[in-house]
């Protein structure tokens, strides 16, 4: 049985007072690209940096391609590429020579040729000579996402890597990322864009106040929670609602032309087109929308959290 | 693009590349990390050398300028081996680019080697320094060489050990700054750089007994001068005792990575 790119059991963390992780386990097969997305304060951030080895574990595991992360983590750690989430930068070097030193620190020998590739592929050749300081927030973005590739690490992992940055970037960054993940990198990325975790990930983990609170393929994700929005435009206006759609939740507006009900995922389109024929109303169109994962992500939290 | 295959992790590298990491830092701001200290020590030799110097006598068989020498030199080599550990962890601390570092296979040991020998790398190499600009004021008899580069080395591996908890301990510049006001200048000022202390009242001999920095500088100067108030052995001994146990509090806070890691 092959082993799991990253594997946590049981983890949990506290702060004083505060469970920020609470007995947390799932596991990332190699090669997929995993989304782990959650509210801020969710414990996303702390799951990753006890993966990564700048949080202590409190308590649980974590192996990294069946190494772990405590008693072996020089090997766990030559293993892993991290770009976090606050610009992390030292602001003496510049590009090419923060980037010779980092893959210095993780132990292999500077690879012209792939700090070349890096360096190009992100779009700061014009830039690689100069020091961190006088580089704009996204080239910082751009070379913190080199730096944890310098060491060709097999799990990547991405925390926010697109919070406050440009369009173009995020483009670049997302198509870099597949093509990684193509060549066999295993990816593991947080983001608030939900959008962008349901075009990229192959699964998706949700999490709330430290807690798992759905692990899904993508595409099961949305077909088992996902919902349909259905409006019906009437070629004549109606006053009342009939009772077989009233009893459905649909909202007629106020003209009488319009109205709008919401499908669950396990209710057939068939049923309402059946319910719309007996009422004898006469349709002009109808338009169908899916909930994407923004909605299912909004309904998934929304009970625990509280108003401010 | 193809990713090239996993390259070879090569043990001692991690060590080698923070080691030149911390060199180049202090290399790149040379003005303020090798020249302002020169230059401060330059000044104090003009004044206890060609100026106030020629009016004091302290030691018997030496001029004034030979025996604050020796002090003047170890008085470099100890800031500036604090100094270049204490702005240099605690900066990638409050800056947080430490954490570029915790995710590395980067071991404690390695840690504290490389921020410690790059420390050692700056004082002595003020310290050298410090001792060329000397040779104008001062010819020093050079007793016990490498009883001297010794002395220079204990005492710029104490003060990196000094430097490394103070950049784990400190919450803010100035708590930082404290350590050089408020503990470095006054054991450097009352550890005989300026006068031996066999020449104050008892009491504060003794007193001065308890002040590490005394051992050091009475070490380095014996070696250079070939006479001090303690015999060479003893403050060999006591240096390295003081610097043995900074390097295990130093060590301990690493290994445990207090304060680095949450």
């Amino acid at each position: 049985m092959p082993v799991s790119a990253l594997s946590i059991k049981n983890l949990s963390k506290h702060y004083d007072s505060t469970l920020a992780v609470d007995n947390l386990s799932f596991a990332i097969e190699p090669g997929e690209i995993f989304g782990l997305l959650g509210p801020n304060g969710a414990g996303k951030s702390t799951t990753i940096n006890m993966i990564s080895g700048v949080t202590r574990i409190g308590s649980g595991q974590i192996t990294i391609f069946g190494y772990d992360n405590q008693r072996d983590y020089r090997m766990t750690r030559s293993v892993v590429g991290v770009m976090h989430q606050e610009v992390v930068i030292d602001n003496f070097f510049t590009i090419d020579q923060a980037l010779r030193f980092h893959a210095g620190y993780y132990g292999v020998r500077d690879d012209a040729p792939w700090r070349e590739r890096l360096i190009e592929h992100l779009g700061l050749k014009p830039h690689r000579h100069k020091v961190m300081i006088k580089l704009s927030g996204g080239l910082k973005r751009r070379f913190m996402i080199a730096k944890a590739l310098i060491h060709r690490p097999r799990l990547l992992i991405l925390d926010e890597p697109t919070a406050g940055v440009d369009v173009e970037l995020r483009h670049t960054l997302w198509a870099f990322v597949r093509e990684i993940n193509q060549q066999g990198t295993t990816i593991l990325l947080t983001t608030h864009y939900l959008e962008e975790a349901e075009q990229m990930c192959d699964r998706i983990a949700i999490m709330n106040h430290g807690q798992l609170i759905a692990l899904e393929a993508t595409s099961t994700l949305l077909k088992e929670l996902g919902t349909r929005s259905i409006t019906v435009h009437l070629q004549t206006a109606i006053k009342q609602l009939p009772e077989n759609l009233f009893c459905q939740g649909a909202e007629l507006n106020a003209s009488g032309t319009i109205l709008k009900l919401t499908l669950s995922s396990s209710q057939p389109t068939g049923e309402l087109l059946r319910n719309l024929n007996d009422s004898g109303l006469a349709i002009d169109d109808i338009e169908t929308s899916r909930a994407g994962l923004e909605e299912i992500f909004l309904q998934m939290t929304k009970a625990d959290r509280v108003e401010p | 693009m193809t990713p090239p295959q996993k390259a070879a992790f090569i043990v001692w590298l991690p060590f080698y590349t923070l080691l030149q990491k911390e060199v180049r830092r202090f290399l790149r701001v040379a003005s303020q990390t090798l020249v302002t200290p020169v230059i401060t020590a330059a000044l104090y030799l003009f004044i206890f050398g060609a100026t106030l110097g020629e009016r004091i006598s302290v030691l018997e068989g030496f001029s004034y300028a030979q025996f604050v020498v020796p002090g003047l030199i170890l008085m470099g080599v100890i800031n500036n081996s604090f100094s270049n550990v204490a702005s240099s962890l605690f900066m990638s601390r409050y800056l947080g680019n430490i954490v570029d570092l915790l995710v590395t296979p980067v071991t404690p040991t390695q840690f504290i080697m490389a921020y410690t020998l790059a420390a050692m790398l700056r004082g002595l190499a003020v310290g050298v320094v410090v001792w060329v600009i000397s040779l104008f004021f001062a010819d020093l008899p050079w007793a016990h060489p490498l009883a001297a580069l010794a002395m220079a080395c204990l005492a710029s591996f104490l003060f990196a050990q000094f430097g490394i908890i103070a950049a784990i301990h400190a919450n803010s510049f100035d708590a930082l700054s404290m350590y050089t006001n408020f503990v470095i200048l006054p054991l450097i000022f009352l550890g005989g750089v300026f006068y031996p202390i066999s020449i104050l009242p008892p009491t504060w001999a003794w007193l001065s007994h308890l002040n590490p920095l005394f051992y050091l500088i009475d070490g380095f100067r014996h070696a250079l001068l070939g006479v001090g108030d303690l015999s060479f052995l003893v403050s060999f001994g006591i240096s390295s005792i003081i610097s043995l146990i900074m390097f295990c509090w130093a060590a301990s806070l690493i290994a445990r990575s207090y304060r680095l890691r949450t």
